[in-house]
């Protein structure tokens, strides 16, 4: 029974995120901050993991397809597949649930406990819009970072295949091999469900936390749980509905 | 003024105020006070419109909560103030952002009328030496004189105040409880406050509602409260021995 309150719940926060707005300036200023917090200040970590990530990948994969039968182009072909379909919107999104998502629970959760929520409603200020939907504004720029990662992907596949002395003409051949526009399609469609999801969830755990600094600290941890689940679940429903 | 008439609250099975009516003045402090678990900020909260009750009246100057629409409702919080027993200000923003953020979110005035109401306020508190300061680098007597600032800043018909001089030094707190009698009587506000600290009610407590387990016992003034000829009242103003040392000589 608390699963389906806590479903309902947060369908309803989400509906009264969108409803009493305030001000345009107000609006602005606030969603300008937050894609500085949540989606630019993101960029570093995202850039590492990618550029690493890619280079496992293709290293993993050019290991797995070391028969004299098979092209070296396979390697980067399947380096862009694991890349494009999979690691950047699926894999970056569980990393920014812990990133994006603890920061959002633990920013909003220290507002309600020390009251500073209740200094908005007091004021007559719809807190849910005033707090949660400029975070869901400003990740609507979240695919920027998905391209990015993919790119950075590829590039750290492409010097790792550089350094195992595998040619970049057949890496960069195999990248451009059998390339299906759709499934580009596929995962911009997955990430920007993804951003909606690393901006409401955590919100909700911060927005109707109880307790005090200790259980800040455990709603966050709920939050990167759920949000984390969650990804994953609407990930296979997603490549259900459009892959299979 | 604000007046409520039998008032009932439960959360679940537990009833939290029973019974409850009073009539809260203009232009006087008002204040609720018993021990903890009381019901004190629950009632104070039912008075902000934060909490509904089960029932009961609740009447701001002859308008009837009950009949209002949401956005009567929304307006009647606009001529609400409050000051939070932890200030609640906002940290990333200065004092003076503090001060201004309910004008920046509830009123079109030019940025320099915006800055200069927030400065009168700021400067009525006396903190003109701290406005560029994060709630975090000033005191908490400052934070809560920021807070009063905010609270009045709209000028509010009501003022509501939970436990403002909570964690204070008697001194600091002694400062708050004048500071906000003088509000009270220079802008005319009812105001509501919530406290168990003795001084407080001392000092200035010109209508005085007891409460214990949800229960209005005692009603009266500062001076009627030394000599209340109620056993709970008496035990709540006189539960420090000092007190009673002193009621003795």
């Amino acid at each position: 029974m608390k699963y389906l309150r806590d479903i309902g719940k947060y369908f309803l926060m989400v509906k009264l995120s969108f409803t009493k707005p305030c001000k345009k300036n107000i609006l602005y200023r606030l969603v300008f901050k937050e894609i500085n917090d949540l989606v630019l200040d993101s960029i570093p970590i995202v850039s590492i993991l990618s550029f690493f990530i890619g280079g496992v990948v293709s290293i993993q994969m050019a290991l797995n397809l070391e028969s004299p039968l098979l092209s070296k182009t396979l390697i980067g072909f399947a380096t862009r597949q694991s890349v494009i379909l999979e690691f950047a919107p699926t894999f970056i999104s569980i990393i920014m649930a812990g990133k994006v998502g603890s920061y959002i629970t633990s920013s909003i959760g220290t507002m309600r406990v020390t009251e500073q929520i209740d200094a908005l409603e007091v004021m007559g200020i719809n807190s849910l819009n005033y707090l949660v939907f400029p975070k869901i504004i400003a990740m609507l720029m979240y695919p920027f970072i998905i391209t990015f990662s993919m790119f950075l992907g590829l590039l750290g596949g492409l010097l790792a295949m550089t350094l195992t002395g595998v040619p970049s003409e057949a890496y960069i051949q195999g990248i451009q091999m059998d390339f299906d526009i759709f499934h580009v399609t596929y995962s911009y469609i997955k990430t920007l469900v993804f951003s909606f999801i690393l901006a409401t969830v955590p919100a909700f755990h911060g927005f109707y936390m109880k307790g005090g600094a200790l259980d800040v600290g455990k709603a966050s941890t709920q939050s990167f749980y759920w949000t984390s689940i969650i990804i994953i679940i609407v990930n296979y429903i997603i490549t259900q509905l459009l892959l299979s | 003024m604000i007046e409520i008439k039998n008032i009932f609250k439960s959360f679940g099975k537990s009833e939290v105020l029973h019974d409850i009516s009073a009539r809260f003045e203009r232009g006087k402090t008002n204040l609720i006070i018993g021990q903890s678990g009381s019901g004190k900020t629950v009632l104070l909260k039912c008075l902000l419109g934060l909490y509904s009750f089960d029932q009961g009246e609740l009447i701001y100057d002859n308008v009837y909560s009950s009949k209002m629409n949401d956005e009567e409702k929304m307006n009647i919080k606009k001529e609400m103030g409050m000051v939070f027993q932890g200030s609640a200000l906002f940290d990333s923003l200065s004092v003076l952002e503090n001060v201004r953020f309910p004008l920046d979110m509830l009123t079109n005035y030019s940025e320099k009328k915006k800055n200069e109401i927030a400065l009168k306020f700021i400067e009525r508190v006396n903190l003109n030496d701290a406005i560029n300061k994060l709630p975090s680098e000033i005191s908490g007597g400052m934070q809560k004189r920021v807070g009063i600032a905010r609270a009045i800043v709209l000028n509010p018909k009501y003022l509501f105040c939970d436990e403002p001089n909570s964690g204070l030094d008697p001194k600091t707190a002694i400062v708050i409880d004048n500071l906000i009698q003088e509000i009270t009587k220079e802008y005319n506000i009812t105001t509501v406050i919530n406290s168990h600290d003795m001084n407080s009610v001392i000092e200035i407590g010109e209508n005085i509602i007891f409460l214990k387990e949800g229960i209005k016992l005692w009603q009266g003034n500062n001076k009627e409260i030394l000599d209340s000829k109620n056993i709970e009242v008496e035990d709540f103003v006189y539960s420090s021995e000092l007190v009673k040392k002193l009621k003795k000589n």
